[in-house]
């Protein structure tokens, strides 16, 4: 008998291993896993009770996301609120009970639950637990300069576009600012009032991040980069001399200038920027050649995600585009060069990437990786992370970029974008008007960069309005003005 | 009771006070009202304890008798006037305002039938003629008519279980064990084609997860599953998962939703080792497990060294049960096999279930107190 209890024993004991066997594997092992599932209503409702850092921004240095807390069933949860609205819907973004997060509640999710794996916050999380405190999430204090943001947004107007604007010498993204935009509270509200917002294009797509995922034909702005290729390889220089006939020949046929009816004759190249004459861009990129001005994009920063703390899939490349895919094309013949080299063939670019390109240009060549977090608080306010300013490598000589610059100021003194000048600064601009190919639906642009005389820029912008009748100087040029006027009277009084 | 074994009250205390003190984090009330019932349980142990002070061995006399008040008493809800269905299951009985679940209690008294009639027939039952097995399928097979007719499929695995263990401790026997297990699967396979409830469970536990919409049967529209008929079990597995390695914390856990509704039903009964584990973690209940763990060690003990064949058989049982009935809701709640509602003896909430464990340690410790005293 005592051999059959003995086993009996054994198989009893056997029972309870089973469950400790199980318990460790939902614990340890699939415990990731289930908390990462949609339908999981333990997290949806475990995320409220953590206090979310709060998403801070300067000028005035206001909170973009807080908490409002609220004594549900004996237990406080921290519902988000978003004072600002839709000042800066994008970049922020949203988190929601229904476990959908956008921005950057979405990308520094990990940093507002106190998440992550730095020691401090381990341990001062640790302690919370340990003491059934509250966890406090970290703050984020963001670049953006809120008054020059919402002067953005007041330009655009509820038209379609976008600004971005970046501090030259160290990628700090200062605007960002996207329209049509949504207010984030409605989101967890009443998800359809998204649908209903209205705006003057389509797709009207309000939650998009147009700064950063919007796509647009450059148009003339791309001149930039092609003048920076021309002068940089040693092929160019600021004046050299062209015949414009009104026209370039490609392949054959002819590509107009945008007022074929009085060519300029002989200009130089400097003259060519100012009044954006195709027809000598056009002459530049067949003679260059499309790979050659490529590989200077692709030093600017194109034909890769440019880095940003926003999630990864609200932000695309610039580049060439084929069948709605980044197209890198190995020979020349691939890619019609003269139409090229002045902004059109299936040339497609972010705004952020258009900013890094004037960002670059003013910074003497030196592209810097734009960032929008400044730093990391903790909640007693220490700074867990403080973003260093990094570059991305040097597109041009720092000659070339001061020759490209030069020529650049010379648009907005008496070019294509005087609509841009700023009394007391020195502004320079480049102008764009891409077709699209139907009549009302240009793309107005404008980057440019700006700072006092004698000192080196303060801001590079680059300003988008899709579907539009004007021209980039008309539309985009003012927005500029506007909003480089907020940031350059508030750096000079801060 | 100078000699019985020092462990088992003990660890008995530990897990009635975890149990109160999960259920007090989650209804206050009910922890007052549990409160209530282990002082009764305790109040019965003592009972117990002193009626059966001389020689418990005076229950095998009576345990035919034992084995008639079991069916009884599993009978009984399943009779109209006084019976109640709750959940699903035919398990509960109401007298008034009174009312108690009485399968809890025939655990025990099956166990003290099994005890004194296969210590009697044992040597006869090893020559393995069927017809002295006669008495033996008879009240057994009631018991389990009367399981399957309530829908009580948890304590019908129980109680399958411990017969099984008992015969095989008696007869030494293993094929009788594999034989009993055999049978139990092939009713199995024929009560999973003929009863939904079955069919339902056993589904659920094999694919609690969907992708796809599925016929939900309680709404009648098509729905994911894990949103309609496993979402119990797919949210107790979401309250296990939460709890990882150190747990929230108590107090800390999450068991109600933003507008305070309870998101796990039968939190305080069949599920409290799921807020066991979300508040404490994988060291808390697997802390608590050890518990178990050293209960059935400690129990399996005594029935070694007790120096009769009864004594033997009814420790043996009684500890068995009792691990059994841990596996069969720990193991239900952790997907390890279909999930059928039964206390967690000690912890879980609910009257019957802890007096009748506490009865349940009075006659262990009857067993060990004699036992070490003839040594």
């Amino acid at each position: 008998m005592n051999r059959a209890i003995s086993r009996l024993a054994v198989t009893g004991t056997a029972l309870m291993v089973v469950l400790v066997v199980a318990t460790t594997y939902w614990q340890a092992w699939a415990a990731g896993g289930l908390n990462d599932r949609q339908d999981n209503q333990i997290q949806r409702v475990a995320q409220f009770t953590i206090e979310r850092g709060w998403i801070i921004g300067r000028n005035p240095r206001t909170p973009l996301a807080r908490n409002a807390p609220r004594k549900v069933g004996g237990r406080t949860l921290y519902f988000r609120r978003y004072p600002a609205g839709g000042l800066v819907a994008h970049v922020v973004g949203y988190s929601t009970q229904s476990r959908a997060r956008a921005g950057l509640e979405r990308s520094r999710n990990d940093y507002l639950t106190a998440a992550n794996r730095n020691l401090s916050t381990v341990v001062g999380k640790t302690l919370d637990e340990l003491r059934g405190a509250t966890i406090e999430g970290n703050d984020l204090m963001l670049t953006l300069h809120l008054r020059a943001q919402a002067v953005a947004m007041r330009a655009l107007g509820g038209r379609c576009g976008s600004v971005v604007a970046l501090e030259p010498s160290t990628g700090k993204v200062l605007v960002m600012a996207s329209s049509p935009t949504f207010d984030q509270n409605v989101i967890e509200r009443d998800f359809s009032a998204i649908d209903r917002i209205q705006a003057p294009c389509r797709p009207v797509a309000p939650l998009y991040n147009r700064a950063t995922y919007g796509l647009y034909a450059p148009g003339s702005i791309f001149k930039v980069v092609t003048a920076a290729a021309a002068i940089d390889s040693g092929r160019y220089k600021a004046d050299s001399r062209f015949n414009d006939p009104g026209y370039c020949e490609v392949y054959g046929r002819r590509v107009n200038n945008y007022d074929t009816t009085s060519p300029f004759g002989d200009v130089d190249l400097r003259e060519a920027l100012q009044y954006s004459i195709n027809s000598v861009f056009c002459n530049i990129g067949k003679e260059l050649g499309a790979l050659t001005i490529i590989e200077y994009m692709k030093r600017f920063g194109f034909y890769s995600t440019p880095p940003l703390e926003t999630p990864d899939n609200e932000r695309a490349p610039s580049g060439l585009y084929q069948r709605n895919r980044l197209f890198d094309p190995d020979v020349e013949s691939d890619v019609d060069a003269g139409r090229f080299a002045f902004g059109q063939e299936r040339l497609l670019v972010t705004p952020l990437q258009m900013a890094m390109v004037a960002g670059a240009i003013a910074n003497q060549g030196m592209v810097m990786e734009p960032y929008v977090v400044d730093r990391i608080l903790s909640p007693s306010g220490g700074i867990i992370q403080r973003t260093r300013p990094d570059d991305l490598g040097r597109a041009v000589k720092p000659e070339t970029a001061a020759t490209v610059a030069g020529m650049m100021r010379l648009a907005v003194e008496s070019g294509t974008g005087t609509a841009a000048r700023l009394p007391g600064f020195v502004v320079s601009g480049k102008t764009g008007t891409a077709e699209t190919g139907v009549a009302g639906t240009n793309n107005a642009w404008f980057i440019s960069f700006a700072g006092r005389a004698g000192q080196r820029p303060k801001v590079a912008i680059a300003v988008v309005l899709e579907q539009q009748n004007g021209t980039g100087g008309q539309l985009a040029a003012p927005i500029a003005r506007d909003v480089l006027q907020a940031l350059l009277g508030g750096t000079a009084n801060s | 009771m100078p000699n019985a074994d020092p462990y088992l009250l003990a660890m008995t205390a530990l897990l009635a006070a975890l149990g109160v003190t999960i259920i007090y984090r989650l209804n206050p009330d009910d922890a007052f009202r549990q409160s209530l019932w282990i002082v009764l349980g305790v109040a019965l142990f003592a009972l117990t304890l002193l009626a059966l002070r001389r020689d418990y061995r005076v229950l095998e006399q009576y345990k035919y008798l034992f084995g008639l008040g079991a069916v009884t008493l599993l009978a009984l809800p399943a009779l109209p006037v006084v019976g109640q269905t709750i959940n699903g299951a035919r398990l509960w009985v109401r007298i008034g305002s009174f009312q108690f679940q009485p399968g809890e209690l025939a655990k025990i008294l099956l166990i003290i039938f099994l005890a004194g009639y296969l210590r009697e027939k044992r040597e006869v039952l090893a020559q393995g003629r069927i017809k002295d097995f006669g008495p033996l399928f008879l009240i057994w097979g009631a018991a389990m008519v009367v399981l399957v007719q309530t829908n009580d499929l948890g304590s019908a695995l129980l109680h399958f279980g411990i017969f099984l263990a008992m015969l095989y401790v008696a007869t030494g026997r293993a094929l009788f064990a594999a034989a009993g297990l055999a049978l139990f699967v092939a009713g199995a396979a024929a009560v999973y084609h003929y009863v939904d409830h079955v069919q339902q469970r056993v589904t659920i536990w094999r694919q609690p997860w969907t992708e796809d919409p599925v016929f939900c049967a309680q709404t009648g529209e098509l729905a994911l599953r894990q949103e309609c008929g496993s979402y119990q079990l797919v949210r107790s597995l979401y309250s296990v998962a939460n709890g990882g390695f150190g747990g929230t914390g108590l107090g800390r856990g999450t068991f109600t939703g933003t507008n305070g509704a309870e998101l796990i039903p039968f939190l305080k009964t069949d599920f409290i080792y799921s807020a066991i584990a979300q508040e404490l973690g994988l060291i808390g209940a697997a802390g608590l497990l050890l518990v178990f763990m050293l209960f059935v060690v400690r129990g399996m003990r005594v029935a070694l060294m007790a120096d009769d064949g009864f004594s033997k058989l009814l420790a043996a049982g009684l500890t068995f049960g009792f691990a059994l009935q841990t596996f069969i809701i720990v193991g239900g709640v952790l997907r390890v096999i279909p999930l059928t509602g039964i206390t967690l003896p000690f912890v879980s909430y609910g009257g019957s279930s802890v007096i009748a464990n506490f009865i349940l340690l009075a006659l262990l410790m009857l067993v060990s107190n004699r036992a070490s005293a003839f040594r």
